[in-house]
């Protein structure tokens, strides 16, 4: 299968996983160990748009403490709650 | 090798709350402005903060800076310098408005003005009782300032280099800095920022602990880079602890969970602050929990299989309690600990929150090197916020103060910039040398085929401080931290990482910024040891009190020969009487 993305693309996506809030590095680096380099063309293109939101917001998604405006979400918002 | 370079007025590396509200400033005095950042600008760790900033606007109450002056004196353990926090107190109002002023959405009262919160240490006439200081936007303080200050930098025509990393600053022979070395993340291209002042706004470095409230952003870059341009970097042996981080995690669990009656517990079902505190127990101050704690620890009473951490017990309270008053609280502690706290206790630890010390700065943000009790100022350098040591701080930090120290001293340094600018505006020769040391150190990463892991060398790092130089220090290991961290430099000088592409490289960005972190660590470590006496976040076993006579010092750390120097705290103010050192009790 060819790969989603490039090397470059991926190391992008980790450099923005990079937050101002500890919690969401935390999350996010416990999903990108274990999901990144699977997830497939349109997973990543939400990803990229999941974390285009401001730390408190995103924060609040992944914490369940709001309801995504976008059902899109939902799917990867899960995978990133999975302790 | 020819590398690019551009030219400004000046250069601000940072772009969390004092680097923006410096950059702001230089802008809209029409100079020509970079910012650089190693993520994007409202992705700072500034948005972290969610308490608010200090400042005596006596909107609920009445309240004026020379108290706020005091709480900070007796706040800083006396370490703090008079003048600077004479200062910082006296513009704090003008500060808050200015924000106000920019659009900064701070929370009401019924008629209009801005809404203040009580906030631990800050008070009313002197330490009679608490006062309401601290002007908030909700519970997102930091974010809101940052967005504010980003949108007004636009405006004002900032330049930003966003996912840019600076590696060096560039210095000339007469010990001038004539700007920095950066890199691009997205291209790995490497260009000279020439500036006219180069100003480091670069946060904290609280990553040198394994348990720390920090993000992984903060590496403490700037320090780093001065320490490496030969500027000493002043009282690193102060870091404040929080005591209750999630063990292994170091999520802040608040102190309202005690507040609303949760306790600490020892692996025997101790409430042990019963026997450090039998009074106010659980709710004695941060530093007295955090010492208690690791006191419990260290001789064997911690819970978990090593004996590594303390319980916050909750449960007692109720489900509908927790719910109720502790909102958020239930999800951090399953996420987080795995563990729910309506059941079972949270595992936590005293975890490393902010860095009182770092690169040593006057009033105007000048950045200098002791010389007897005199300052030699390092011409061209300015710094802001947590990376500077001003010292407002001194040898614990009240909360609430930092945000305050961003905005007066990042516009402070500003100011200065521009009246130095106004008397010298030509650029001056770059040395032939400019980006040779930068160079030379991503040369080695990207030449080496063997070496240290990146990932083994900054946990021996994290491990080191956190077992040796934590809340509560003991002589013989203090010594012996000092000696595994001066092998920790050695390994850091071999790191290796396999993956050399030029885009987005992650492993390198974090190679570069481990020789960063392992320079704050070891003069943490020599600092530390070297200190004999206790002092705010500073405690020793063998020196168990505070030492007026022989350590109302500052402490200066040059990188060559891990040397250590000390220059007498500034008891005198800028226009008041001084405070005179106190037992600090509350
Ligand atoms: C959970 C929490 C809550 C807090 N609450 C409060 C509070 O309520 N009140 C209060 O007063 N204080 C609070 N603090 C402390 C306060 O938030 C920080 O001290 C302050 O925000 C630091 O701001 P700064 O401008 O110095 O740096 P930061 O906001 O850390 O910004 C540093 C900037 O430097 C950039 N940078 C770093 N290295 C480089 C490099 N090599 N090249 C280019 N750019 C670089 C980064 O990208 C970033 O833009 C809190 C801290 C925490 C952890």
């Amino acid at each position: 299968m060819e790969p989603a993305t490039t090397h470059g693309e991926l190391g992008k996506l980790r450099w923005h996983c990079r937050r101002g809030l500890l919690e969401l590095d935390l999350v996010l680096e416990q999903f990108n160990n274990r999901h990144l380099e699977v997830l497939d063309a349109g997973q990543l293109a939400l990803f990229k748009e999941l974390l285009a939101f401001g730390d408190n917001d995103l924060l609040d998604l992944v914490m369940g403490r709001t309801a995504p405006a976008d059902e899109r979400y939902g799917a990867l918002l899960k995978m990133l709650r999975t302790p | 090798m020819a590398i690019a370079k551009r030219q400004f007025d000046a250069v601000v590396v940072g772009a969390g709350g004092s680097g923006l509200r410096a950059a702001l400033h230089l802008a809209e005095a029409d100079l020509k402005v970079a910012v650089l950042s190693k993520v994007f600008p409202t992705r700072s760790y500034t948005v972290a903060a969610q308490g608010g900033v200090a400042a005596s606007l006596g909107n609920d109450g009445e309240d004026n800076w020379h108290w706020h002056m005091f709480d900070t004196v007796k706040g800083s353990d006396y370490l703090g310098d008079q003048d600077a926090i004479e200062f910082m107190c006296r513009k704090a109002n003008e500060a808050v408005y200015e924000l106000e002023h920019f659009g900064m959405p701070f929370d009401r009262t019924p008629d209009g003005r801005i809404y203040q919160r009580p906030f631990g240490g800050q008070t009313r006439n002197y330490g009679e009782g608490p006062v309401k200081r601290s002007c908030a936007a909700a519970d997102r303080t930091g974010h809101a300032m940052l967005h504010t200050l980003y949108q007004r930098n636009v405006r004002a025509r900032t330049q930003f280099f966003v996912e840019w990393m600076a590696l060096d600053l560039i210095r000339n022979q007469d010990g001038e800095v004539l700007g920095v070395v950066a890199m691009e993340m997205e291209t790995s291209e490497v260009m000279i920022f020439q500036a006219k002042a180069t100003l480091l706004a670069t946060g904290g470095a609280g990553r040198i602990y394994s348990a720390s409230t920090n993000a992984y952003i903060n590496t403490g870059d700037g320090l780093g880079m001065a320490a490496r341009a030969g500027v000493p970097l002043e009282d690193m042996e102060f870091w404040q602890f929080h005591p209750t981080g999630v063990a292994g995690a170091g999520v802040l669990i608040t102190e309202g969970v005690r507040g609303e009656g949760g306790f600490l517990l020892n692996k025997d079902g101790e409430r042990f602050m019963e026997r450090y505190a039998p009074t106010v127990k659980d709710l004695a101050s941060r530093d007295v929990v955090s010492r208690a704690m690791a006191t419990e620890i260290k001789e064997g009473r911690g819970a978990g299989k090593d004996g590594e951490y303390i319980l916050l017990k909750l449960d007692h309270l109720g489900a509908e309690v927790i719910d109720k008053r502790l909102p958020g609280i239930r999800e951090i502690a399953m996420k987080f600990a795995n563990v729910d706290c309506t059941k079972n206790p949270i595992p936590v630890v005293p975890t490393c929150h902010y860095q009182m010390g770092g690169v040593p700065t006057n009033i105007h943000g000048q950045v200098y090197a002791p010389d007897g009790a005199d300052e030699n100022i390092v011409r061209g350098l300015y710094a802001a916020g947590e990376c500077s040591c001003v010292s407002v701080h001194g040898a614990n930090r009240l909360g609430t103060n930092s945000l305050l120290d961003l905005l007066v001293f990042g516009k402070s340094a500003a100011e200065q910039v521009i009246r130095d600018i106004a008397v010298d505006q030509a650029f001056k020769d770059l040395p032939n040398d400019a980006a040779d040391r930068p160079l030379a150190r991503l040369a080695r990463l990207y030449s080496a085929t063997s070496g240290e892991s990146v990932a083994e060398v900054g946990a021996e790092m994290r491990r080191t401080m956190q077992l040796h130089c934590g809340v509560f220090r003991f002589p013989d290991s203090l010594a012996e931290g000092v000696r595994k961290m001066l092998a920790v430099v050695e390994r850091v000088k071999h790191t290796f990482i396999k993956d050399k592409s030029k885009v987005f490289n992650t492993a390198r960005l974090e190679a570069l910024e481990l020789d960063n972190l392992v320079e704050t660590a070891v003069s943490t470590m020599i600092s530390a040891e070297a200190r004999k006496e206790s002092r705010g976040a500073h405690d020793r076993s063998d020196h168990p009190n505070r030492d007026d006579i022989n350590w109302m010092q500052h402490t200066f750390w040059f990188k060559e020969g891990d040397r250590l120097q000390y220059k007498p705290v500034k008891l005198k103010p800028l226009t008041v009487e001084s405070f005179q050192p106190k037992p600090r009790v509350y």
